[in-house]
């Protein structure tokens, strides 16, 4: 571990550990971005989509024909007609099915019904008006502990032989030794709480343009896609389209979040009615359809145990999760793994023994499961490890932070096998927390919080140590409908020494850009500014799993950094003919070849770039090119502590963030300052998923959050300021030691958050409030404290 | 998000605006800031088959103090009064919690009164300093008591055939403060719980005029006039404040829903209350 890391690269070459700013940002904040609905097309159609009112119905009839009479009105699609074609249904990324358009029931509020295809977007919308839908209402279930009930209707009576809403019974650990271990323990520590459902909202929607040319059946589609190259594939599955013949084109995306991952109706209706009418449509969601349509996140119901010695010593781990899955399995998450990564809920610490059962339920609510920003699920798991010892140490009356010292895994103990079967790379935990404790003043604070309470005033230490486990992944384990979750990029050095980089992996705002182009700047000394990084066309890009799950530097920046080895060995040997010395005498550093021992004699990356199309050795391919599919032999294992203090008022519940300190260990920082940008909008969605932003529904399973005014995302005024801290722990086995980032924060500080709250609130007896932590549930958890003589 | 279709009037005066809105009858609305008006056309909630624009209409601008009355015109944004030194009070207070900066830079105080939303603010506020609402219609002018235009929820006394022109709010003379405490979620929700108090203190020390007004816990923006009996006549204290607190308490009707429970809500209805009152009253000394 290093405290700091500087760059090798001098600025104008601008490689890694340069805080370059961001190439893409030049067209975006000028408003030269070109977002989906940017685009159009000659004679292009609109498609509105008509959704279900009520979360559990049969539908015994739709009418159609006043809409389709409208003038403007091209075509009307229900679930009939695409099973004609036998498009009604599709699978998900979890192999399981969707309906496309409903044709024998709906199963949540929103749920596709039919699609009306028209000249202009407000004929579409006014004839979806028009379209009679008789329903029959059916019994709702809005949990999965309802769902689960030996009474409950049955939601998928579509799929053979399923008898009951369990959706997936899946387990990690050894129960067993669990077991034996529960058994020895002084102490058991137990935890109940939920993750609440929410939804990634990118600030642009899902949809998609089709274009399928009725002449060559090429079909052509625009779509707001993090993984275009997966889709492409599993569009050619659903449609029985050849794969060459579909071309999936992912314009500049406003925001991903893990929502753009799955394939949505919207985008197999589009491309059908393309096919059939003969003509581009295009359908763009609203606000509204896609927060209660597409993929949501989160929704585990957690009981965790600690089996504990009087001093606090960890010595085993038991976990219960049953997910709220909807009406839909639709997570998008490696085959294998039916619960996502949650098995990596045994955190930080170094204990022998875990066990981790979960169960997934149907429900009469949207289907998703999506990574939002995150890697399949570390999220509830990290949370739920983090809040367990916290409990742990108020229950022991230990100090929170001396029971993490206690149980973290060591420096000298890495690699590290968990538990659960994951092997950590590298880490120095106590390092970390040390720092964030210095930080934020820690045992200063403590003795205002207890100076505070003399006075009745609430203050809250949270501290939150998570670690990551992202880059899926190494293909003996890893892949998605079979697909391996492997990445590629495939580099082009050009005649005048400018380069052009395409990758599997789509940016969604992540900068890959800069920062992909900073990789091949340190590995060959070409200037950041002269290489072009393009993404997110499956005719002009190699193949790759895409962008989520944190996996596009830990997969694809390996493999940018993989290929420009590559083209630094053959630019090696032709420097070596330049200068007529032998290929192992050939020394390069930024971007100028030289002789060892004789520093006079050099040419440069430029020098030999024209070189390999105009003047090679004899035998030698002439050009400067070469791809490469990188399979990462591990996942990478970013980590952090964070420390939050906030200030509760007793008379309402209202609680603010006094201060939050963010140390990050991410490995390599390829740019620094996107680094910090991405913790920046991690500590925020911590913050929001702690304090506001949630999807609930009431008990007639009506979505409560379909508009921004009821699904709330903090602005910047109500989100408190960062301090950010850092440590470098390169890992070991990636090509640059990065370990990938983007989802650090969102993982690991929603439990800071919620601890510094229930840590304000602890001396009441308060142990757990479920979030978001909302004033009222605040207010109430202390009066009921005091009602019970805490 | 594609409302359904409207004709458009862009009127150029308040007469033509009036017989603009006489000629379509109850289809037509007035269009203002348009911050709650599109939203739900937008949203399908509202299908007015006639919008009549007054944003061309010169003169209804005008924020003035003459005749001891704050006049308020129909095209004033909530940022202007948050801008301005002639607010007073709890309109002073209130203003800058109006939703966020966008809404506040184009929605308009009369556009906010007409609407009659039971969470907006500024009917509460101008419940409890008192207010004259100024409508004009093809006969002419007539003026409303705050009191009496609110109605219900978004029903207000106007007919078919009126416009707001202004508001008017008497500016006290004497010793007087005002605090608007409003419970939101985020910057730019609307109000979860929020109270209005307004005192005017007379020689002795003692209050004179009491208002307390309370948002998004009645089904429509409610005066608690047992509160305000209470405090008249007695001097400014903890005691005081907390007893016309109990009283705003109970005279809420607040629901369970997603932003809490209606106990806690009360709860914050009490605290509020006097909070708003102790913020009021000691302005009131000071000035
Ligand atoms: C995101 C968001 C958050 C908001 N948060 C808040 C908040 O926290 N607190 C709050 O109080 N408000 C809030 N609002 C509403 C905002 O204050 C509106 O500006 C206000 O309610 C209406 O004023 P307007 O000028 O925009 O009216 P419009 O939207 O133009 O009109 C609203 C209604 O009043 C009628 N109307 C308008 N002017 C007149 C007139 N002169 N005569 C007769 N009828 C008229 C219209 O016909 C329409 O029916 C919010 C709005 C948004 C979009």
């Amino acid at each position: 571990m290093t405290l700091t890391q500087k760059p090798s690269t001098p600025p104008e070459i601008g490689g890694i550990g340069h805080s370059v700013r961001r190439h893409e940002d030049d067209r975006f904040i000028v408003g030269q971005g070109r977002y989906l609905d940017d685009h159009t097309l000659p004679g292009m159609l609109h498609m509105a989509i008509l959704r279900s009112p009520l979360p559990h119905a049969r539908i015994n009839s739709i009418d159609t024909s006043a809409a389709a009479a409208v003038d403007g009105v091209v075509a009307v699609v229900t679930g009939e007609l695409l099973a004609q074609y036998n498009l009604a249904w599709m699978p998900t990324l979890s192999g399981d099915t969707q309906a496309v358009l409903a044709t024998d029931k709906v199963r949540f509020q929103g749920q596709e019904v039919a699609a009306v295809v028209a000249t202009d977007p407000y004929i579409a919308e006014d004839a979806l008006e028009l379209i009679e839908v008789d329903y029959e209402p059916l019994p709702v279930i809005t949990s999965p502990q309802q769902s689960l009930a030996a009474d409950a209707v049955l939601i998928r009576d579509d799929k053979e032989g399923q008898t009951s809403n369990l959706v997936y019974e899946w387990e990690a650990g050894d129960g067993a030794a669990t077991e034996v271990a529960f058994a020895r323990a002084d102490r058991v520590v137990s935890l109940e709480t939920h993750y609440p459902r929410s939804h990634p909202s990118p600030l642009e929607t899902c949809g998609c343009l089709a274009d399928v040319n009725s002449a060559t059946g090429q079909a052509t589609i625009y779509m707001t896609s993090q993984a275009p190259h997966a889709i492409r594939t599993v569009f050619a599955m659903v449609a029985g389209l050849p794969e060459q013949n579909i071309r999936i084109i992912s314009p500049d995306i406003g925001g991903g979040f893990g929502n753009k991952v799955p394939v949505y109706p919207g985008y197999v209706v589009a491309t059908a009615a393309s096919l059939v009418i003969g003509k581009p449509v295009k359908w763009v969601e609203s606000r509204s359809e896609n927060l209660i349509s597409t993929g949501f996140a989160r929704d585990y119901h957690m009981k965790g145990e600690l089996a504990l010695t009087n001093d606090g010593r960890i010595l085993a781990l038991r976990v219960q999760m049953l997910s709220d899955q909807g009406a839909f399995y639709a997570d998008a998450q490696p085959t294998q793994f039916r619960a996502g990564l949650f098995h990596v809920v045994t955190g930080s610490y170094d204990f022998p023994a875990a066990h981790v059962q979960c169960r997934g339920a149907y429900t009469n609510k949207a289907p998703g499961g999506v990574a939002y920003r995150c890697s399949f699920r570390i999220t509830e798991a990290s949370y739920l490890i983090e809040r367990l010892v916290q409990t742990a140490a108020y229950e022991l009356g230990i100090d929170p932070a001396d029971i993490r010292f206690k149980n973290f895994i060591q420096p000298d103990q890495f690699p590290y096998e968990t538990p659960t079967g994951f092997v950590y790379d590298s880490g120095d935990y106590p390092t970390a927390l040390r720092s964030a404790l210095d930080a934020i003043g820690y045992e200063k604070l403590r003795a205002e919080q207890a100076a505070a309470r003399d006075e009745g005033r609430f203050v809250g230490i949270g501290i939150a140590h998570f670690t990551e486990a992202v880059g899926a992944g190494p293909s003996k384990k890893y892949d998605i409908l079979g697909l391996k979750m492997i990445d590629s990029a495939e580099l082009r050095v050009h005649p005048t020494g400018k380069a052009i980089l395409k990758l599997g992996v789509r940016s969604q705002g992540q900068g890959h850009e800069t920062t992909f182009a900073q990789i091949v700047a340190d590995e060959l000394g070409i200037p950041v500014t002269d290489i072009k990084v393009v993404e997110g066309d499956t005719d002009n890009t190699p193949y790759g799993l895409g962008t989520y799950a944190s996996r596009s530097t830990p997969v694809a920046g390996a493999a940018a950094a993989v290929v420009s080895r590559k083209i630094a060995d053959k630019a090696r040997k032709i420097a070596a003919h330049l200068l007529e010395a032998a290929d192992d005498d050939i020394e390069l550093q930024n971007g100028v070849f030289s002789v060892k021992g004789t520093p006079g004699r050099s040419v440069t990356i430029a020098d030999v770039s024209l070189a390999a199309y105009t003047n090679l050795p004899d035998g030698m391919e002439y050009g400067l090119e070469d791809v490469h599919y990188y399979d990462p032999p591990n996942l990478t294992y970013p980590y952090g502590s964070y420390v939050v203090v906030v200030d509760v008022d007793p008379e309402t519940g209202v609680w603010k963030a006094r201060r939050v300190v963010a140390l990050d260990d991410c490995g390599v920082r390829i740019n620094p300052m996107i680094v910090e940008g991405q913790i920046h909008g991690g500590l925020t969605e911590g913050f929001a998923k702690s304090s506001m932003q949630w999807i609930t529904f009431d008990e007639e399973g009506n979505c409560s959050g379909s508009n921004f005014m009821d699904y709330l995302i903090p602005t910047a005024w109500e989100t408190p300021r960062f301090e950010l801290l850092e440590t470098c722990t390169p890992s070991p086995h990636h090509p640059i030691g990065a370990k990938g980032v983007g989802e650090s924060a969102t993982v690991g500080s929603p439990a800071a958050y919620v601890n510094a709250v229930i840590d304000a609130v602890a001396h009441l007896g308060v142990r757990n409030i479920d979030m978001p932590l909302l004033p009222d549930r605040v207010w109430s958890a202390i009066q009921s404290a005091r009602a019970t003589g805490g | 998000m594609f409302p359904s279709s409207f004709d458009y009037v862009a009127a150029r005066s308040v007469e033509e605006a009036v017989a603009a809105k006489a000629g379509a009858g109850d289809d037509a609305r007035v269009l203002a800031g348009g911050q709650s008006l599109i939203p739900m056309m937008k949203m399908r909630l509202a299908a007015p088959a006639q919008l009549v624009d007054i944003n061309r209409v010169p003169g209804l601008d005008a924020l003035e103090r003459t005749n001891g009355q704050l006049r308020v015109g129909a095209l004033v944004r909530h940022a202007d009064i948050a801008r301005s030194d002639l607010a007073f009070g709890a309109i002073a207070s209130a203003a800058p919690w109006i939703s966020d900066p966008l809404v506040r830079n184009l929605g308009t105080l009369c556009g906010s009164v007409a609407h009659c939303d039971p969470e907006g603010d500024w009917n509460s506020v101008l419940l409890a300093t008192g207010a004259d609402v100024v409508a004009r219609g093809p006969s002419g002018e007539r003026t409303i008591p705050i009191t009496d235009f609110v109605v219900d929820f978004f029903t207000n006394a106007l007919r078919d055939d009126e416009m707001v022109t202004e508001v008017r709010i008497p500016v006290p003379n004497g010793r007087s403060g005002g605090s608007y405490q409003k419970l939101e979620r985020k910057v730019g929700d609307y109000a979860t719980v929020a109270v209005a108090a307004h005192l005017e203190l007379g020689g002795t020390g003692a209050i004179a005029r009491a208002g307390v007004a309370l948002t998004a816990v009645v089904p429509k923006n409610t005066k608690v006039t047992a509160a305000e009996n209470v405090l008249v006549g007695n001097h400014p204290s903890t005691e005081l404040f907390e007893e016309a607190a109990e009283l705003a308490a109970q005279a809420s009707e607040p629901r369970d829903d997603v932003r809490g429970s209606a106990e806690w809500k009360r709860n914050v209805v009490r605290v509020f209350t006097r909070r708003a009152l102790t913020a009021a009253a000691a302005q009131a000394q000071q000035g």
